[in-house]
């Protein structure tokens, strides 16, 4: 049972972890206002931008016109839905047999996948990047998707297992009792309470890739871009356009904000796995 | 009780992960391995004679390499002296009882989910400009000069781009092991007269010390493979000043072509991370006993 508290008490608390909060999100807070503002208007002093200024919505559309933000977009889209599915697609099966059919061997498996998670991606940079010119995968969606799925592989293995753990194993045993196939009891005993589950796997697993920017950056150079390679294109000269940048920088990352809100406890569990929940 | 039968299923249904983590680990990992004794730049067509340590003798002798670890050591340090820290202060103070808690927390975790690429270049812009930027404009209106931020501490400045990405990280999982601590036990403590430090030196902190393990070893293998944030500011200089040994890599590889030394970087990286890895699956492993 929690204590009593008073509200003065909790009124300071509020005080003191809103000030965190407000200090934590300010630089996005501060591009969501720039984003509205003409160029001019942007790089005048903070307090002349907030109070001294006017709005505009021009930025975003002179991103779109600049940088064809919709089509770094959609690859964003691709290549993380993509990878995030064809991942589910192998793991799946994979951690289903883990946790129910465990052997002698299962754990050292999981800690063998856990293994190649560590590897550094300078490590494999080099040949990687040979492969990819040599099959023509070099700057292709599918490429991208490929990778993205064989480094998030371990992650939503580790991620299916850990939950699939957590179903009794009673009531698989009395489905199979009933006489149910195998088959059947994954459609329609497994999956129903695996659900959640596959729904934070899926979730985290999207914002990893959407985010994931060493693959992204090395692999391509215009036509499977994502907006991480998209936001990086404003890196130089372009850059000292305040306004414009940050119209495509919440254009970046709103959806995964969004996202990301909903996915606290999924990203603990997938991040640590397991080993925090 | 798993059948005869349903083994062979369970073989069978995970030999495609198996398989494809197998090719995607081992190839490209003996490619690396076997560039790395070759003399192999991608700009001179014709032989690739086999040079045994010859790449690593250039590579660990550069001047740069031992900038590299240095500056990778200081920059995996500092991020994590913040974010470990930090996060059991954030922790601590977002667990009390208070108003709107759930808005408070969204908004401190949000710097996560932000892309490296884009958070390098709010920081590089917005903030640590020093004609545009925010700190700048502070500096002059105290009547201080700005700072250069990526001209005089471009190492420090990218520390703090990542750790602003990675406190939210440290902060959500102490946070949720702090809230699994049992409270009855604190209620207990604090009848039995044990005043805040001591609660919180006796037994908050023991509880956290698995997740702050966790925090440690999760951040390193991420941290040692910072990139996006060092291409998009400082381009790993002034000189070397911010070059870590990922970027090293990066720069002997795809900038200068030059393969075998790329590749001799990459599996000093390797041997690195496995290191740090040895300690962290050991934590991770004991806890699937359990």
């Amino acid at each position: 049972m929690a204590r009593a508290v008073s509200t003065r008490t909790k009124a300071v608390n509020t005080a003191i972890a809103g000030t965190l909060g407000f200090v934590m999100f300010f630089p996005i807070l501060w591009i969501i206002i720039l984003s509205f503002k003409t160029e001019e208007d942007a790089i005048r002093a903070p307090l002349e931008v907030l109070f001294g200024s006017g709005w505009t919505t021009e930025n975003f559309s002179k991103v779109q016109a600049r940088s064809d933000y919709f089509k770094h977009f959609s690859n964003s889209v691709i290549i993380s839905l993509g990878s995030t599915l064809l991942g589910l697609l192998i793991a799946i099966p994979a951690a289903w047999s883990m946790a129910f059919v465990p052997s002698k061997r299962t754990k050292g498996v999981l800690m063998w996948m856990l293994s190649t998670k560590m590897m550094p991606p300078v490590g494999v940079l080099v040949p990687i990047y040979l492969i990819f010119r040599d099959l023509g995968l070099l700057d292709s969606r599918i490429g991208l998707t490929i990778v993205m799925m064989l480094i998030n592989l371990p992650i939503i293995i580790w991620m299916l297992f850990t939950y699939f753990r957590e179903i009794p194993r009673e009531i698989l045993e009395a489905a199979r009792m009933d006489g149910a196939s195998l088959k059947a009891e994954i459609l329609y005993v497994l999956t129903p309470m695996a659900v959640p589950g596959i729904a934070s796997t899926i979730l985290l697993n999207i914002i990893l890739a959407w985010n994931e920017a060493f693959w992204t950056l090395n692999l391509t150079a215009s036509k499977a871009a994502p907006l991480t390679a998209f936001i990086a294109s404003y890196s130089s000269p372009e850059g000292l356009f305040h306004a414009k940048l940050s119209a495509a920088s919440i254009m970046a990352i709103a959806p995964i904000l969004i996202l990301g809100w909903f996915s606290q406890k999924a990203l603990v569990r997938g991040l640590t796995f397991g080993a925090v929940k | 009780m798993a059948t005869k039968a349903s083994r062979t299923a369970a073989r069978m249904m995970i030999s495609p992960a198996v398989i494809l983590l197998f090719a995607w680990m081992i190839v490209p990992l003996v490619l690396t391995l076997y560039f790395s004794f070759l003399r192999y730049n991608l700009l001179k067509l014709g032989k690739r004679p086999f040079v045994a340590w010859e790449n690593y003798y250039w590579f660990l002798t550069d001047p740069s390499f031992t900038a590299a670890i240095v500056n990778t050591l200081v920059l995996v340090g500092g991020v994590l002296l913040i974010t470990v820290f930090g996060g059991i202060l954030f922790a601590l103070l977002l667990d009390r009882p208070m108003f709107g808690q759930g808005i408070i927390r969204i908004m401190v975790i949000a710097p996560f989910f932000v892309m490296p690429t884009v958070s390098a270049l709010i920081w590089k812009n917005m903030f640590m400009n020093p004609v545009n930027g925010i700190f700048g404009r502070i500096a002059v209106g105290l009547g201080y000069p700005p700072v250069d931020f990526f001209g005089q501490m471009p190492l420090a400045s990218v520390i703090i781009i990542v750790a602003w990405q990675w406190l939210p990280f440290a902060t959500l999982i102490l946070l949720t092991a702090l809230q699994s601590l049992d409270q009855e036990q604190l209620e207990a403590s604090e009848m039995d007269g044990a005043n805040w430090p001591s609660r919180f030196w006796y037994i908050m902190l023991p509880h956290l010390a698995r997740a702050i393990t966790v925090v440690i070893l999760i951040q390193t293998i991420f941290l040692l493979s910072v990139f996006a944030e060092i291409r998009v500011t400082t381009n790993g200089g002034p000189g070397t000043a911010s070059t870590t040994l990922t970027y090293l890599v990066y720069v002997s590889s795809l900038l200068q072509y030059d393969v075998g030394s790329g590749s001799a970087g990459g599996i000093i990286a390797v041997i690195l991370a496995n290191i740090v890895a040895i300690f962290l699956m050991r934590m991770i492993g004991k806890n699937l006993d359990a």
